[in-house]
């Protein structure tokens, strides 16, 4: 009997983003705003990992981001991976790394934040970057892992 | 030699005139301690020689969102013994915030008509978003929960005034310790003079972990325990907050502990000459109206030197002195 697998095909030219954890799929997707790219995207997840449990993986054809802009989602997924494929080859391997400020992209958790009561670009300070913890620049509460909640 | 050693100390000092020229303070840490000890030695200056005039031609705005009394009052005290003229109000819904003004747009034009702006709001956070929105400087007179750093200026005045100094000194921070924006401020200013600190209060009450944390940090000694007796003979300081019932999840629980913390006269016996007792105000019932008469006592003159400290802001901030 053949193994009726669902293969993933390999991308010719693009990124592969590894190693997000399976609830962060979604958050990943809005962060980087994916919905609105108009380029071939497969998306998979619960897959079975070692490390996180059940992970997600991302393929995007004919998409590369810079640093900065993919450091974005270290918020949600700060042990993902990303592979630069070039020709059906990994070019380059890379790691997310948490940004040390933070702006208009998470919420802050303290219901009596201003910026949760006018309309304010939101900015935190990273002062965890191993467990994320964001520290409010307006209320100087910490928003943890747990509740980051991305605008 | 000496004219030299004169002029760089005049340099110096005119350099941190410049720097502390148009800051807003908005949160304790927007000032290094030898901005504290700047701004204490301008309060000791207007006490001892008050000048009724160095505010002529300045208008300063308060900008009081919830109701204050003491702040509020004090603020405005500091402003007209120097000769300037307040406007503002003491209470939103006089003024087009119930209209459904936004914040943006009170400060925007509230910006047009003053040179300085003092305000308190509830939400946490908005005293430095207005000071993001204005070249007008801000002085923020507490932020909901979050800051409230002209208080922590007064309490340092008011240590440094009944003890000579501000170094070495054995704090007991008792009451509320969780949700008290003072005690919290009031620990990260101190922590810059080796300051030894005893925290009391419930187990629900007790110093969030991220304020020991920063007191180990820095090698700092900090005790904790439930009871008000015993080792306060070796304080030089203690700091009294309220207990307020509505911290408590279980009722009972404040009934059975909200005695604990009451500060009697009795209790004061045997403490160090030079210890006197600090509380932010307002009082409810943790101290003991008995204590009053006690030259321990020490609260209302503290509420007294709201007014120097905040002449002391205003002028440094305004860039007069």
């Amino acid at each position: 009997m053949k193994d009726k697998k669902l293969e993933v095909s390999a991308i010719e030219n693009g990124t592969v983003i590894d190693h997000i954890p399976a609830k962060a799929l979604f958050k990943v997707i809005s962060i980087l705003g994916l919905d609105r790219l108009d380029r071939q995207i497969t998306f998979g997840t619960n897959l079975d990992s070692k490390k996180l449990g059940k992970k997600a993986i991302v393929k995007l054809s004919d998409t590369f981001f810079i640093d900065k802009e993919i450091n974005k989602i270290a918020l949600v997924a700060p042990q993902a991976k990303l592979n630069i494929i070039r020709d059906y080859r990994v070019i380059e391997k890379k790691v997310v790394e948490v940004p040390e400020e933070i702006i208009g992209i998470a919420k802050c958790m303290n219901p009596k934040c201003i910026t949760n009561n006018e309309k304010i670009v939101t900015r935190f300070r990273v002062v965890s970057p191993s467990e994320v913890k964001l520290k409010c620049h307006y209320c100087e509460k910490i928003t943890d892992q747990e509740h980051i909640e991305i605008l | 030699m000496k004219r030299i050693v004169n002029l760089n100390t005049l340099n110096a000092v005119n350099r941190k005139k410049q720097l502390m020229k148009n800051k807003s303070l908005v949160s304790i840490t927007d000032y290094t301690k030898e901005d504290y000890l700047r701004i204490l030695a301008l309060a000791e200056e207007f006490e001892k020689y008050p000048d009724s005039t160095i505010l002529k031609d300045k208008v300063v705005a308060t900008l009081f969102f919830e109701p204050s009394t003491r702040t509020r009052l004090s603020f405005e005290s500091a402003v007209l013994k120097m000769g300037g003229k307040v406007i503002g109000f003491s209470d939103s819904t006089s003024t087009s915030v119930t209209k459904g003004e936004t914040l943006y747009d009170t400060i925007k034009i509230v910006s047009n008509y003053c040179d300085l702006i003092v305000m308190r709001h509830p939400l946490e956070g908005a005293a430095r978003y207005a000071s993001e929105l204005t070249s007008i400087p801000v002085i923020n007179a507490g932020d909901g929960a979050n800051q409230h750093p002209t208080q922590t200026l007064l309490d340092l005045y008011s240590i440094l005034k009944t003890q000579g100094t501000l170094d070495n000194l054995i704090i007991f921070m008792v009451g509320d310790l969780k949700y008290g924006r003072t005690v919290h401020s009031l620990l990260m200013a101190m922590s810059q003079f080796r300051t030894s600190f005893h925290f009391v209060s419930p187990d629900e009450l007790k110093m969030p972990e991220e304020y020991k944390y920063y007191l180990n940090c820095l090698g700092l000694k900090y005790s904790e325990q439930k009871d008000l007796t015993g080792n306060i003979t070796t304080a030089d300081i203690i700091y009294m907050t309220r207990v307020q019932k509505e911290r408590f999840s279980d009722p009972i629980e404040y009934e059975r502990t909200k005695n604990a913390y009451v500060l009697k006269n009795k209790m004061l016996e045997g403490t160090k000459e030079n210890m006197r007792v600090l509380h932010p105000l307002p009082r409810v019932n943790e101290i003991d109206q008995d204590v009053d008469m006690n030259p321990k006592a020490y609260y209302f003159m503290q509420a007294l030197n709201g007014v120097f400290v905040r002449q002391a802001i205003i002028t440094s901030i305004l860039g007069l002195k």
